[in-house]
């Protein structure tokens, strides 16, 4: 191991642990501050478990936690079961490549976006009602709860037309690990279902390379804030977004309770995880048990069938949102029952001036700068890793995989009094830094895999013709990977502009983005302005994913073995 | 020449005046953060427009943070309290009156009074028990200017809903016949407790005790009725009253999409602007209750750390210029009602405001009936605590 290499990784190791690790380490100890009642601000020096009593005594406390954890652990449970079976199902038919083309759309859509859209597609005043309306005779629309349901039913679903996308993406790229068609061949021969041979033999294979994503999807759903908003229930709404609005409150004392409730949160997605290794173990034991009872299991199929048709379904419906925001930005008048607007306008995008363009231009700008440092890091990472020809430890992946499993509202209240210590916070460069915190873990993940795979023997030829260390990574790693780390680059670029809450807290609401734009427009009644701002917010993303697979195909349009065949 | 002329003038003014000059001095240059709710498109064009003027005039470019709540601004604040930052804070104005205003008054979160400084101050009537000097029953002493007025206005859609209840009392009748056709806001919104409130000054037995700070023996008597009143209307509400809309823009939507025949607002122009947006049908109209509704001022303040607080008065001053009242009270900019009392304004002004522009669904200050007092701000804290006690399960 060189003495270069090591620098290397110093240098690494220090930027990740004082830019991203401090940070949400301070967060969270000014909030856990707050939430023992030490808050000087206010004259509170002294610790107590107060703000924990006042907490548990606020109204809709008990209703907020279960809605969390049905919706959370709902949601989770139910997007991996389907996107499961829909990869047994139709897998034998779909390449990762051209499953990632078909998911693009869906993963590239901010969460705040689609759940505008399926607001208004699922209301009883809305798309799909008016489709119904000549038919059940509806003039005036139905008294249902669609969204905003006080079961979090809706919420549930948004969540799921994001997660199961996402889920599919991670599993069809674990499967490429995986010699399926050999194992399938195998299991049917020996005469188990197709079904069966998903469960028992392939897919415990694939939950190693799966679980810290579902962790990462499990924390997430339990602690949304802007999908919870627009179709969650609002008396009492969930426990994120409760805290949220305590944070806010116009009485400052509040901060107490809600930084208990920030901590709370922390601690729920600690036990959700918890909770999920436990199953992992036992699901381990009974498997065994199952498996080598060796029932053939043909009886499976329908699931499986039945699976897809709903993720087939769901889909559908996070297409109609897509597309319904887009013609809401072109209407005039659309009222119930018309299908289609009455009259149409470019108003909302003509006004671009004072509007979207300088919210559009923020968010570039900040897509950019986030993407270009977690892509500059990682790539500086992965480096120091080959410098010093030593995997990953354990610790190092977690310390990735760290800011996307403690939920954001447990330390950005923290964080941001820490930042406004230092003078730093109500900037651009407060946003930039939060955003990197989230924006890093993603591009580091999506980079890694790539990074590996790439042919050892291309490097070690470069180092036989005489290339020093410099020269291997810039003439031939990085043309060689171009597409996974544009497609990288590509992912950052729509985490960043899907941030709400850091961009909020950090900015001191100065720096507006699409997404803050968005979310705060739709708790306006515009909705022509809010199909502008959203249209954009998805559009930018799904134009990042476009050039990520344009670009290389232009590069190496003379390389054929590098357009599309590389590891991706 | 130009030396001894602006030295002869500066001799000549009051002293007042003479501050007022090294106020705009100051102000030359600087850029105002103004903290206002962002939920309105015409208000957000409004301020954008004022920026663009203070500009031009001052040197004073005026940039709007959009707040979805602005206990968010107070929260900011109070954030850069705890932080020890008492200078070169990031609000500079805040949009901005009631509770939040009592909670900043409170915490001593606000800059020292400076509405006698400003020169427009003299078209206001700030008498004692003037809107302009009480808010929410709380005096303003000096610490909040005030720019546009506010009055608690229903909205119906004339073609669904051809006779909406003319009494809050009322309301339970309609609601019967029309099950799930009315809603209000969430009450820990502000519209969601000024429908209580509205309410509750109709209902209770004696609306003097409104105007004194809650005591626990107070609030039972004055809001038994109240309850009363809301356990027989609810079960009809939209959605059986188990949601409500978050604001009421979004109320005004679900009356625009037909969920619902009423919506509610604070801004008696706010229905014909919306109709000119294509926002609501041309059937809609506005109405307020026989007695009269709640009326107040919308202010705006500077909290005690504010970077720059001279940008900060002049645009809380150029709000209250005559000009500036007119073009905001035009139905085809904003159509909100002036704050400047009719009797101080010289005859030009008066003409500019009598030469506005109308609208079949805008009302006439005479349509609106009697303005009633806000209930003292403790009040509406304790009615949307006690509300959430009661109905958030």
């Amino acid at each position: 191991m060189s003495h270069e290499g090591r620098l290397l990784r110093a240098g690494v190791l220090a930027v990740v642990g004082l830019g991203l690790i401090t940070p949400i380490a301070i967060g969270l100890w000014q909030t856990g501050r707050a939430a023992l009642g030490i808050l000087p601000a206010l004259g509170r020096n002294v610790a107590s478990l107060d703000s924990w009593h006042e907490l548990v005594a606020l109204p809709g406390f008990a209703t907020s936690l279960r809605l969390t954890l049905v919706t959370g652990l709902g949601s989770t449970l139910l997007s991996v079961l389907l996107a499961t079976g829909f990869c047994a199902a139709v897998h034998a038919r779909m390449t990762s490549a051209s499953g990632a083309r078909m998911l693009t759309p869906f993963l590239a859509i901010p969460h705040a976006a689609m759940a505008v859209g399926l607001a208004f597609v699922m209301a009883p005043s809305g798309w799909i009602a008016r489709m119904m309306a000549p038919v059940a005779g509806w003039d005036r629309p139905p008294d249902f709860a669609t969204v905003n349901d006080g079961w979090g039913l809706a919420l549930t679903f948004g969540l799921m037309v994001k997660e199961v996308p996402f889920l599919l993406l991670v599993i069809l790229s674990a499967l490429s690990q995986i010699p399926v068609a050999r194992q399938m061949a195998a299991g049917r021969a020996l005469g188990y279902g197709r079904g069966i041979v998903w469960i028992k033999i392939i897919m415990p294979q694939v939950w190693p390379l799966i679980r810290l994503p579902v962790w990462v999807v499990l924390a997430y759903a339990l602690s949304v804030v802007d999908m919870a908003i627009i179709l969650g229930p609002s008396n009492p709404p969930t426990l994120a977004v409760a805290v949220t609005r305590w944070f806010t409150d116009a009485d400052p004392t509040m901060i107490l309770p809600a930084s208990a409730g920030a901590i709370l949160q922390a601690m729920i997605v600690g036990l959700a995880v918890a909770l999920l290794l436990i199953a992992e173990k036992v699901g381990k034991r009974l498997g065994r048990w199952w498996i080598r009872r060796g029932g053939r299991g043909l009886s499976a199929e329908p699931g499986l069938w039945a699976a897809s048709a709903v993720v087939m379904a769901m889909m559908a419906v996070g297409l109609l949102a897509m597309l319904s925001l887009v013609v809401w930005s072109l209407a005039w008048r659309w009222s119930f029952p018309q299908v289609l607007p009455e009259s149409w306008s470019l108003k909302p995008w003509t006004n671009a001036q004072g509007g979207w363009m300088r919210a559009l231009s923020t968010t570039l700008l900040l897509a950019g700068a986030t993407a270009g440092l977690s892509l500059a890091l990682a790539i500086a990472w992965l480096e120091g890793e080959d410098r010093a020809r030593r995997s990953r430890a354990p610790w190092a992946e977690a310390l990735i995989y760290l800011p996307l499993l403690i939920p954001q509202i447990g330390f950005l209240y923290g964080l941001n009094v820490g930042f406004l210590q230092i003078g730093l916070s109500g900037g651009i460069t407060a946003v930039i830094w939060a955003q990197v915190l989230f924006v890093f873990p993603y591009v580091m993940i999506a980079l890694s895999d790539p990074w590996r795979a790439l042919d050892p023997r291309m490097i070690h030829a470069a180092a036989a013709l005489g290339s020093g260390r410099g020269r291997r990574l810039w003439a031939v790693k990085l043309p060689v990977l171009i597409r996974p780390i544009l497609t990288a680059t590509a992912i950052g670029v729509a985490v960043s502009v899907a941030q709400y809450l850091p961009t909020l807290f950090m900015g001191a609401g100065r720096v507006a983005t699409l997404t803050t734009e968005a979310v705060t427009l739709s708790s306006g009644s515009d909705r022509r302005v809010t199909g502008v701002y959203a249209t954009l917010q998805a559009g930018l993303p799904f134009a990042a994913y476009l050039a990520a697979l344009l670009i290389p195909a232009i590069l190496h349009r003379n390389r054929r073995a590098l357009s599309g065949a590389s590891a991706t | 020449m130009k030396l001894s002329l602006a030295l002869v003038l500066s001799l000549l003014a009051p002293p007042a005046l003479a501050d007022w000059q090294q106020t705009l001095d100051a102000a030359r240059g600087q850029t105002v953060y103004w903290n206002a709710w962002g939920g309105d498109a015409r208000t957000n064009a409004f301020i954008a427009w004022v920026g663009e003027q203070t500009e031009t005039h001052y040197g004073v470019s005026v940039v709007q943070v959009k707040l979805s709540d602005t206990a968010e601004a107070v929260t900011r604040v109070i954030s850069e309290k705890a932080a020890g930052q008492d200078a070169g804070g990031s609000v500079d104005l805040i949009w901005i009156n009631g509770p939040n205003f009592l909670a900043m008054k409170q915490q001593g979160l606000l800059h020292r009074p400076f509405v006698a400084d400003l020169p427009n101050a003299r078209y206001l009537n700030l008498g004692p028990t003037s809107p302009a000097s009480v808010d929410f029953t709380v005096p303003v002493d000096g610490m909040e200017s005030p720019w546009r007025l506010a009055r608690f206005v229903f909205t119906y859609d004339s073609a669904r809903a051809s006779e909406p209840p003319r009494t809050m009392a009322g309301f339970v009748d309609w609601a019967a016949a029309n099950p799930g056709r009315v809603t209000h806001p969430d009450p820990s919104n502000f519209m969601g407790a000024t429908f209580l409130k509205q309410a509750l000054i109709e209902l209770t037995p004696d609306t003097t005790a409104l105007q004194q700070p809650v005591t626990d023996a107070a609030f039972d008597a004055a809001t038994a009725p109240l309850w009363a009143w809301y356990d027989a209307l609810r079960p009809n509400l939209w959605r059986g009253g188990e949601t409500y809309p978050a604001n009421e823009s979004v109320l005004q939507q679900l009356l625009n999409d037909g969920e619902v025949d009423i919506a509610m607002s604070f801004d008696p122009a706010s229905t014909a602007a919306a109709i000119a947006d294509g926002l609501l049908p041309d059937t809609t109209r506005v109405f307020v209750p026989v007695g009269g509704s709640i009326g107040n001022i919308s202010f705006v303040s500077i909290p005690y750390n504010a970077a720059n607080v001279e940008g900060a008065e002049v645009v809380a001053n150029f709000l209250l210029d005559p000009a500036t009242q007119a073009h905001m009270q035009n139905i085809e900019v904003l159509g909100a009602f002036s704050v400047l009392d009719p009797a101080r304004l010289d005859e030009a002004a008066s003409n500019a405001f009598a030469a506005l522009p109308t609208a079949p669904a805008l009302p006439t200050l005479a349509d609106l009936g009697p303005t009633l007092l806000e209930p003292h701000a403790s009040w509406m804290t304790r009615l949307t605590e006690e509300w959430a006690r009661r109905y958030t399960k």
